[in-house]
């Protein structure tokens, strides 16, 4: 929800960044405060996914210019760790397989390792436990995930659930959801969803990538922005996704692209 | 991220230094007289100046093997001292007698010896480069009728134990390597565990290689009677010498009507620094012979160290239903090569056995399985299962399986399992982003890569190979 006393989480400004050399992202800006929920949205390779994990630190991409400041510190001088530690946490579009090992003993690593971070009691295995089954229970996950192998033979609704059951054992000051809609079905969707809005408060704040306005019937936007070629080219409230639901992405670029020119001939006039 | 997973990689080794004890060096060079010179030294029995004459001449007839997947300039054995003893003697009763000097080296080692009698009731049979200092918890296994000695000891002590079952399993002439230890072999452990007695604590040797140039020739026989079990433990570390070392040990097993002897290693020898110079020569025989019926052999190896590792850890599975198993782990990194495996010779009637086999690859270093499972005529109801994995680390080494599989009989089952992963960029992103640095990152996966050898170990060892592990192999993705 946006308020009034609410602090800047996140603010990028002119960000480009390149992979293999190829300009994906050209000049975005956007300023995410706390308790705000934004969705972001485009066309296939509008550059939303890059944009997510070049805020996470990818080392596959990197930044040509801008900057993205994260509570005040510059995310970019931070390693992927450091930034994950400082509280920004991307869910991914592909959780990756981790064969042998366990669940439950990543799980308990990546949750102390955060702590450390924060200053904040660590859990030896039993008192993990009891805490991460409490956790589950939010995403009605059943407890055997525990001693499976991280995301390993996992369906795809049950990757994004360990993804947000991460989330919430982490508390990121920022959540990144990379199109944590796809490949889920509607049940799935809606237990996920769920979980996302039980951490939703007025401290932190999610940025949902997204394709499809499907997601945002459960979880709500305060802002939804239009990425098109590697910018922000339209912000709008959560109606723009039922009008991008309809009418698709092309009349926004149109918009955009006759606003730039009209803009462009008064200049020159 | 790969410049740090290199520094990470090339960590120096930590067990690099050399103890300040005396030794007492024989000439370089190999020639029968060595060989008597050796076993006038040791004061031995002529039968067993025989046997290592006899070993001597089927070895001068013999050529190096060349058939594994290692390189290595031609080793001058003319160029090594065949004979290394610290003047230490005449033998001690306690600890208490020990060279401090010597005490120093295990604590550095982090082997403090009577830490573990005290903590962990491990009975430690210390071997300093080629002869026995200390024998601890002798009193308390002599108790149960357990001998658990110095090979040169044993020999003197026990001679019609030793000449009974020495070179029954890994003949005289068995290959050039075995050869050699036969005729130069200067000491070793030995182990004879009476019928119906099961061992109270584990058996543990630490080896140490401390002499620059001094091959190192252990011999280690162990003989369970029937019913018997056993567990052993061998641990071995070596100090930063830039010219190469050899070692060349020899391991017997004998195990009778329903015994089991199960065999553990943590090899960590000096590997070469980060450009491929130096470091340990391993080329080691070990054999089991599962010769009674209901008989158990387990082999559990853990190879980080080494320059080259030649190594075959197998067994024979003579008597009907007898097992036996190989669980190892190999990891090699740098400009390492292993090429390491078993053998599973089944005879008897329902042998089983089992494979595990996990080698890990990184920097430029050459890492190969290589296993035989042969299934003979009479060997009814066999059964065999492999599996191999191989995992890459980085992109400039190698991973290479080699099964062998031969089978004389119709009833007999063979199963062979491999496959092949590598720690990707994706992976440790993905612990990034969830605050974890690659060190730990790869710790993590390794441990679970290697999660079913090391559940064989027993449980300090497992800890200590798990540490191990996470010092060879930190950050060295890139």
């Amino acid at each position: 929800m946006i308020n009034k006393d609410s602090k800047t989480i996140l603010e990028v400004r002119g960000l480009h960044a390149t992979v293999n050399g190829v300009e994906i992202l050209k000049g975005l800006d956007l300023t995410v405060k706390s308790g705000e929920v934004h969705a972001i949205m485009g066309p296939n390779g509008s550059g939303k996914s890059t944009f997510a994990k070049v805020l996470a630190g990818h080392t596959a991409y990197e930044v040509t210019a801008g900057t993205a400041m994260f509570e005040g510190q510059n995310l970019f001088e931070l390693t992927p760790e450091e930034r994950a530690r400082a509280g920004v946490f991307l869910a991914f579009q592909y959780p990756i397989e981790i064969p042998g090992v366990a669940n439950s003993q990543f799980l308990r690593l990546t949750y102390n390792t955060v702590q450390a971070q924060r200053g904040n009691e660590e859990l030896d295995p039993l008192e993990f436990d009891d805490f991460v089954r409490e956790k589950m229970k939010l995403l009605e996950m059943s407890p055997n995930f525990l001693d499976r192998s991280v995301n390993e033979g996992f369906s795809g609704g049950e990757k994004k659930r360990n993804e947000i059951l991460q989330m919430a054992l982490l508390e990121p000051q920022l959540g990144v959801l990379d199109e944590t809609d796809s490949g889920l079905d509607i049940d799935a969707l809606s237990i996920v969803a769920h979980g996302v809005n039980e951490l939703v408060n007025k401290n932190n704040a999610i940025v949902l990538v997204t394709h499809y306005q499907r997601l945002l019937n459960y979880i709500v936007p305060d802002f939804v922005h239009v990425v098109d070629n590697g910018r922000i080219i339209k912000t709008g409230d959560k109606e723009l996704a039922l009008e991008l639901e309809t009418r698709g992405y092309d009349w926004v670029g149109v918009e955009y692209q006759a606003a730039n020119l009209a803009m462009a001939t008064q200049g020159a006039a | 991220m790969s410049e740090v997973l290199q520094d990470l990689v090339n960590q120096p080794y930590k067990h690099g230094f050399v103890t300040d004890i005396e030794s007492d060096v024989a000439e370089k060079g190999l020639s029968e007289d060595t060989i008597r010179l050796i076993s006038s030294k040791k004061n031995e029995p002529e039968w067993l100046l025989e046997f290592r004459l006899k070993a001597y001449q089927a070895w001068l007839k013999m050529e190096e093997p060349t058939w594994s997947n290692i390189h290595y300039p031609k080793i001058d054995l003319q160029a090594i001292s065949y004979y290394a003893a610290p003047k230490q003697k005449p033998k001690l009763k306690s600890m208490d007698e020990v060279d401090p000097e010597l005490l120093r080296t295990f604590e550095k080692l982090g082997v403090p010896l009577h830490e573990r009698m005290a903590l962990a009731g491990v009975a430690v049979d210390v071997i300093f480069d080629s002869v026995s200092v200390a024998t601890t918890y002798k009193d308390k296994l002599a108790q149960v009728g357990i001998i658990f000695c110095s090979m040169s000891e044993a020999v003197l002590e026990h001679p019609e134990l030793v000449q009974k079952y020495l070179g029954t399993v890994i003949p005289t002439n068995d290959n050039f390597f075995a050869a050699l230890n036969s005729a130069v072999f200067t000491d070793g452990s030995f182990c004879y565990i009476p019928k119906g007695v099961k061992c109270p604590m584990e058996l543990s040797t630490y080896f140490r290689i401390n002499t620059e140039e001094t091959g190192q020739f252990e011999r280690t026989l162990i003989v369970a009677e029937e019913g018997a079990s056993v567990s052993y433990l061998e641990g071995c570390t070596a100090p930063a010498f830039s010219s190469n070392q050899l070692h060349a040990a020899v391991v017997e097993l004998v195990a009778l009507d329903d015994a089991d002897i199960k065999y553990s290693t943590v090899q960590n020898w000096y590997a070469g620094d980060k450009n491929g110079l130096g470091g340990v020569y391993n080329f080691v025989t070990k054999r089991g012979m599962a010769k009674g019926v209901n008989s158990r052999i387990s082999w559990t190896q853990v190879e980080t160290g080494s320059a080259i590792t030649w190594k075959y850890p197998s067994v024979i599975l003579r008597g009907d239903n007898s097992i036996g198993e190989f669980y190892s782990v190999a990891v090699t990194n740098n400009y390492q090569q292993a090429d390491t495996g078993t053998k599973m010779v089944h005879i008897g009637k329902n042998t089983r056995s089992t494979i595990v086999s996990k080698g890990i690859s990184a920097g430029h270093s050459n890492n190969s399985y290589r296993g035989l499972v042969k299934v003979g005529p009479k060997a009814d109801g066999a059964r065999n299962f492999s599996q191999c994995d191989s995992m890459l680390i980085g992109d400039q080494s190698g991973a290479n399986t080699f099964p062998y599989i031969q089978v004389r009989n119709n009833s007999a089952q063979v199963e062979h399992e491999a496959s092949t992963s590598k720690i990707g960029e994706d992976q440790l992103f993905y612990f990034a982003q969830r605050g974890i640095d690659a060190e730990a990152a790869v710790s993590m996966i390794i441990n679970g890569f290697c999660k079913e050898v090391f559940q064989q170990l027993p449980m300090e060892f497992a800890a200590e190979a798990t540490q191990l592990l996470g010092l060879k192999l930190e950050g060295s993705v890139g």
